[in-house]
């Protein structure tokens, strides 16, 4: 005889045992520490800090480490924790063109005033796998140069010089916050940035990667990619000054796209941008070709139709800690629709059925 | 936990919340925007279901969580215990006993009273979403009373399938003047639509808030050729023996075996503590 299931709130418990037993694994092998997530797997680190829109490596080696190494899982940690936070106000706009680089490259001079520096980058590695890192102990160093101190100025800054490429006019208004409004559509390009710059990095990505491919293309040169930390401050109404707060490392990208102009104005190159937390150098390139095909509609384009460009489609759908929750709530009992639908073909079936019957008499 | 408040959103938040309710609740079947913050549960599982609750449990509320129509399935379960843990309020598998009812795909048996507030999860609450994706499309429309799409919906149904072949999230005119989706519930429940009690749905991903006062008029969408026919399974339940229930099908053995029980759990056991029996 069938009695209802009972018994849900015991099953959770023993779930929740058993997942926290798996996540620490063979305990004959020594546990992982937040620290060593933290320095060791840093790029992991960064992806989770920039989707989950709070810049705390401490925190997000925490999450990583929480959810066994399931990014998404530990960017869902990470906003769920940064919702709980009060907002106490908003830092002056950060100086990218004081950014103590890391890395600085242009894919559109050769050299230029502060140079071209590589960096910590896999770029021209060989992608073979290194055994010798299945041992341990290894502390490798690089070698070191002294600091210039030369100024790094913006590849930008220098094509407008020239007029060369389109200005972009400072508004002056506080940008919104997607966090604490319902996001409006249409969405204006600050709101854009924002809503990218914490999207998921495959979903950027794949939308980047089409406008290559000829989904609304948009001739996207990296006019310059910097990385490199920069400092933070906010202004104190009550001391009248600004004070800082901190650093944070940030990836900049600025591309180079084709250029737009009128009958009234001479050609200019028009402007992409990306800024991620973290070393986030995928991410940030693929933002600005995306931030760059959301912008057919201010720079007079066509709208051809693709993905890429339409701003609805790319906002409603780039998070994944939205994404991933609806996906996998197909997971959770529906019996109820499901017995609502299964009534109803049925009913179909047995009209369909006795039509055929009534015709073949 | 004590390190979160009441019901863990904090005052602000709620606050916000509650003025999207009593705006949604002075335009019925109106989606009013609100800014949905990340629950410490996943989007798609009932977060603007539990935004709401948060917004509206005071410490004297008794509350209750439903999915399916049953208290133990295990997201009711885990709802159930978050407000447990962080508002400390009383909880019940009564549907008479509760204050605030949370509800995924169900409206209770047992008719509900003024007193009381029934909350639903909601996960798409655009009525017209899957005959326009667009939202500022779907806004406008809504605007202009711009329903046509949906009735061609309905009528093209018919002419598909001799039926409309809608059989949850079935589409309702409020006040004669909202579409509204009354989330996934199944058709059966539409007429208890009109009811004693608040009625407030809750989509947190979309970030949407749309309600229905008491006694509100709500008109299930069909044509007069083609009435709006609520259904259900065509046998009384094998447990409590009620005929005018809403059914659960249960695969008994791997023969064609199956059963009828009450999908509202607690109805059904109410009946058969009553002495009712299968017949």
């Amino acid at each position: 005889m069938y009695v209802a299931v009972k018994g849900g709130e015991r099953a959770i418990d023993n779930a929740h045992a058993w997942l926290a037993e798996e996540r620490r694994g063979d305990v004959g092998v020594a546990e992982l520490g937040v620290a060593q997530i933290r320095e060791q797997l840093a790029l992991a680190v960064n992806r989770v800090m920039a989707e989950g829109s709070l810049y705390d490596p401490d925190l997000a080696a925490l999450a990583i480490k929480q959810a066994r190494g399931d990014l998404i899982e530990a960017v869902f940690l990470i906003r769920a924790y940064r919702t709980t936070l009060p907002r106490f106000g908003a830092s002056r706009p950060v100086d990218t063109d004081a950014m103590r680089c890391d890395r600085r490259i242009s894919a559109t001079f050769k050299d230029l005033p502060g140079g071209q520096v590589l960096g910590p980058t896999f770029d021209y590695t060989h992608r073979l796998l290194d055994f010798a890192l299945m041992a341990e102990g290894e502390a490798p160093m690089a070698p070191r140069a002294p600091v210039t101190g030369e100024a790094v100025p913006h590849v930008m800054a220098l094509l407008d010089r020239e007029g060369l490429i389109q200005q972009e006019p400072a508004t002056g208004t506080t940008p919104p916050d997607l966090t604490r409004e319902p996001m409006e559509l249409p969405a204006d390009r600050a709101l854009r940035l924002q809503a990218l710059t914490r999207g998921d990095e495959g979903f950027v990505l794949g939308l980047a990667y089409s406008t290559q491919r000829g989904y609304g293309r948009t001739h996207a040169f990296v006019g310059e990619l910097r990385i490199g930390a920069v400092t933070v401050e906010m202004d104190i109404p009550e001391l009248g000054f600004a004070i800082t707060l901190g650093e944070v490392v940030l990836t900049e990208c600025e591309t180079v796209n084709q250029f737009a102009g009128s009958k009234t104005e001479p050609p200019q190159f028009t402007r992409g941008y990306g800024l991620v937390f973290g070393q986030s150098e995928r991410k940030a390139i693929s933002m600005s070709l995306v931030d760059r095909a959301l912008r057919w509609r201010e720079l007079g384009e066509d709208d051809e139709g693709v993905p890429a460009q339409d701003e609805e489609f790319v906002l409603m759908h780039a998070d994944n800690v939205q994404a991933t929750g609806f996906l996998e709530h197909i997971k959770l009992p529906h019996y109820v629709d499901f017995q609502s639908e299964l009534e109803l073909i049925r009913k179909l079936r047995r009209t369909a059925q006795a039509e055929t019957q009534e015709a073949a008499e | 936990m004590s390190d979160y408040n009441f019901a863990y959103l904090d005052e602000q938040t709620k606050r916000m919340i509650r003025r999207a309710i009593l705006k949604g609740l002075a335009v019925p079947g109106y989606q009013v925007p609100f800014a949905s913050r990340e629950m410490p549960m996943p989007y798609g599982w009932g977060t603007g279901g539990v935004q709401v609750t948060a917004a509206c449990l005071v410490p004297e509320d008794r509350l209750k969580v439903i999915d399916q129509g049953a208290d133990d399935t295990t997201n009711a379960v885990s709802i159930r215990k978050f407000f447990a843990r962080t508002a400390g309020v009383a909880t019940t598998a009564h549907t008479a006993e509760a204050s605030v009812i949370q509800t995924r795909h169900r409206i209770p048996e047992v008719p509900l009273s003024e007193d009381q507030i029934l909350v639903y999860q909601v996960p798409i609450p655009e009525p017209l979403r899957f005959l326009e994706p667009r939202e500022t499309e779907t806004r406008r429309m809504h605007a202009l009373e711009d329903y046509g799409l949906m009735h061609v919906k309905l009528y093209e149904d018919i002419a598909r399938h001799g039926a409309i072949a809608t059989a949850y999230a079935y589409p309702v005119r409020v006040e004669g003047r909202y579409v509204m989706d009354p989330s996934p519930i199944p058709k059966f429940d539409n007429p208890k639509l009109s009811m004693a009690a608040i009625q407030l749905f809750g989509a947190g991903r979309e970030q949407r808030i749309y309600a229905l006062p008491p006694y509100c008029d709500v008109v299930s969408l069909d044509f007069d050729d083609f009435p709006f026919d609520p259904s259900k399974a065509d046998a009384p339940c094998a447990l409590c023996g009620a005929t005018h229930t809403y059914l659960d099908e249960v695969i008994t053995d791997d023969a064609g075996g199956r059963m009828f029980v009450c999908s509202d759990t607690d109805y059904c056991a109410g009946r058969q503590a009553a002495g009712e029996a299968a017949p």
